[in-house]
């Protein structure tokens, strides 16, 4: 046993240094340096195939090419990502941002600027995706997905016609509206109803957006962000604003949900991935970045996350089950208004942030706590008195 | 152990001590830092004065976390007398029932409980189609019942949850106590109710003392139960103190209602301790 457990180690060993050689698909380049790194990527959730029901586990098959372990972790908004990267807690060696949040880090120079001579597929990025707002020069990021907010609703629960964000403020579907725990989508839609820029730096227009969702307040169910696949598919809710590509996902589960995007105007986003400065093994991270851009790859993450792709390949991959999905690549015609989230200045983004913890408890009814308190208030007086009483008697009886 | 601590119990307290300064008095010291200073780290009283609006979250979630401790010691103060005075093997299955959940992850036990609340729920759609009948049956019109995103639901949820810490110190200091006061009280005439109102429940008081604070405490700060069973109406402390640090990125906010929090707790612990420590037989 102890002489087979050795030959076959010997063999391993053979065939990891003689692998890259041997099998490497791209043989310009030796990576077999970094066989036994790991890289941290932190991603959105439910945001890379992941090997559920049949489809690639895109992590797992960069191992099996590289040998670099992958130390996989998930946030659920850009700020909580922001915040963990901010605070040092972890050394993330990639992570997917959207767009705003990436002009964020660029210029609290939390990034590195990218050696894409690493990262040749990037040349299948569709010109319209480089040089984006964010990243005018294209230095510090490789666009991963695009998409746009739209609201989804379920067909049996509503009789109206669909087509404004104004459809969240009727009191007819009170209880049955769900809307985003973001501040920055939650305004958004707000202020495309106001016709404001989402982008405003005039606190009096941010005051306005404010009032608006104060006043939506009592009709939301709840702020929701990944539980709203749950919510919608079990026919919970009659509207939820959220990503086009998600609601693909809950569509094949549901199929009474239908979306639109509304005419106000919808928010266009892009999720990029990005190395930041902390990052301890950039090589394997640009190796990592390159590799999703593989054609098999960037399908099997297409068909996965259901977001619009940037990629050439894969919009004309036969392999693609969403090729030309309307809801994703809308016609010129049907193409909504849109605009993208910039980066707020930090006044404005304190401003917002404090708003936004103002609508969380606005119009709370707390008659039950007073009433609840106060009786229990009175409650331990009278228990205090009668024990005080109770002991001037015992002292009483011992003297 | 004596006054004078010998070498041998200072070498084994060390790293408790250790663990104690690192992990408990270092990280107090550095809420107290963040509540007393601004984002440039000048001393500041602003983040407290801005803690006013909060004033009604705070009171609400003291109330819903007595409710949800009132509630929890209602119901795990007889179970617990019962385990107590079952037979042993009994006794070992029902302890077993009640920590079985425990070994599940509380995030995904409040999780499933949102699936179970729901409008389309289990326990929604079968306590309606049994009320459906009843009032049909009275003339009136059917109005469904809703559960989910109700206080009931963030009580019920934190009910749920701590149970068990109230359970076990009651059920260990029941188990524990001196049977033989018990037998001197029957001798000397009192009947069974006599005997549990004189003997049982000011012996057992250090136990409900300590479930209290390991029910109180958590249900005070909560956010994941409040957050999934409680909708919009119900907002927490601990939800206000969760976006300052998640989304909103004010440390020094949410330092300061942290602090604030803690000396209110404390305030009700002291409270109740004030009146357990009277009867001169607790220590939490």
């Amino acid at each position: 046993m102890k002489r087979f457990l050795a030959i076959s180690f010997v063999l391993a060993i053979l065939l990891s240094t003689l692998a890259p050689t041997c099998f490497a698909i791209e043989p310009e380049k030796d990576y077999s340096h970094l066989r036994g790194t790991s890289i941290n990527v932190y991603n959105w959730g439910e945001y890379i195939s992941d090997g559920s029901e049949g489809t690639l586990d895109v992590n797992k098959e960069f191992t099996k090419r590289y040998g670099i372990k992958v130390n996989y972790t998930t946030f659920e908004s850009n700020e909580n990502m922001y915040n963990k990267l901010q605070s040092g807690g972890a050394n993330y060696d990639i992570v997917i941002p959207s767009d705003y949040m990436i002009a964020k880090l660029m210029e609290e120079n939390m990034l590195v600027e990218l050696d894409f001579s690493n990262i040749p597929n990037y040349k299948y990025i569709l010109p319209q995706y480089k040089n984006l707002f964010y990243d005018p020069q294209n230095k510090y990021t490789v666009p991963y997905t695009v998409g746009m907010v739209g609201l989804i609703y379920n067909t049996t629960m509503v009789d109206d016609e669909v087509d404004s964000w104004s459809i969240l403020w009727n009191e007819k579907y009170k209880g049955e509206i769900l809307m985003f725990n973001n501040p920055r989508d939650a305004f958004g839609i707000a202020q495309f109803l106001l016709g404001q820029s989402v982008n405003t730096h005039d606190t009096k227009d941010w005051d306005k957006a404010i009032e608006l969702l104060k006043e939506q307040r009592p009709l939301v169910s709840s702020y929701v962000m990944d539980e709203v696949y749950n919510k919608m598919e079990g026919g919970e809710a009659a509207f939820a604003p959220y990503y086009a590509g998600d609601y693909l996902t809950m569509a094949d589960v549901n199929p009474d949900l239908a979306f639109v995007y509304p005419k106000e105007g919808v928010n266009y986003f892009v999720d990029a991935m990005c190395i930041p400065k902390t990052a301890e093994n950039k090589e394997a991270a640009e190796l990592y970045i390159n590799f999703m851009l593989e054609e098999d790859i960037a399908v099997a993450n297409a068909n996965y996350i259901c977001y619009a792709s940037p990629h050439e390949l894969v919009l004309e991959s036969d392999d693609y089950d969403l090729k030309g999905e309307p809801v994703l690549y809308p016609d010129e015609s049907e193409t909504p208004k849109t605009e993208s989230f910039q980066n707020l200045s930090y006044d404005i983004q304190n401003y917002m942030s404090q708003l936004w913890s103002e609508l969380k408890v606005e119009g709370n009814t707390n008659i039950d706590a007073y009433i609840g308190l106060s009786v229990t208030l009175v409650l331990v007086i009278v228990f205090a008195i009668f024990k005080f009483v109770q002991k001037k008697k015992r002292e009483k009886y011992y003297d | 152990m004596g006054k004078k601590s010998t070498l041998l119990s200072r070498v084994i307290g060390a790293p408790y001590i250790l663990w104690a300064v690192l992990f408990i008095i270092v990280p107090i010291g550095m809420v107290a830092y963040y509540a007393f200073t601004d984002a440039t780290g000048a001393f500041t009283f602003d983040n407290m004065l801005e803690i006013g609006k909060y004033t009604d979250t705070f009171l609400l979630s003291i109330w819903l976390g007595l409710l949800a401790t009132v509630i929890s010691l209602v119901i795990a103060y007889p179970l617990a007398y019962i385990i107590a005075n079952s037979g042993e093997n009994r006794q070992k299955i029902m302890m077993m029932l009640i920590m079985l959940p425990m070994w599940m992850n509380f995030l995904l036990r409040t999780y499933s409980w949102m699936t179970i609340l729901e409008d389309n729920g289990l326990l929604t759609t079968a306590l309606n189609s049994i009320i459906e009948p009843l009032f049909q049956a009275l003339g009136k019109e059917f109005e469904p019942i809703h559960l989910i995103n109700t206080r009931g639901a963030v009580v019920l949820g934190m009910v749920y949850n701590f149970l068990p810490y109230m359970i076990l110190p009651i059920y260990t200091v029941i188990l524990k106590m001196d049977r033989s006061l018990i037998e001197a009280a029957q001798d000397l005439g009192c009947n069974k109710l006599q005997v549990f109102k004189n003997i049982t429940i000011p012996l057992s008081l250090p136990g409900v003392v300590s479930g209290f604070t390991m029910v109180f405490v958590p249900s005070v700060s909560t956010f994941y139960i409040s957050q999934k069973l409680g909708g919009t109406g119900t907002t927490l402390i601990g939800d206000i103190i969760e976006t300052q640090f998640q989304t909103a990125n004010n440390f020094h906010l949410g330092a300061s209602l942290s602090f604030v929090l803690m000396i209110l707790i404390f305030i009700c612990l002291a409270v109740m301790n004030k009146f357990s420590d009277e009867d001169g037989e607790v220590i939490i």
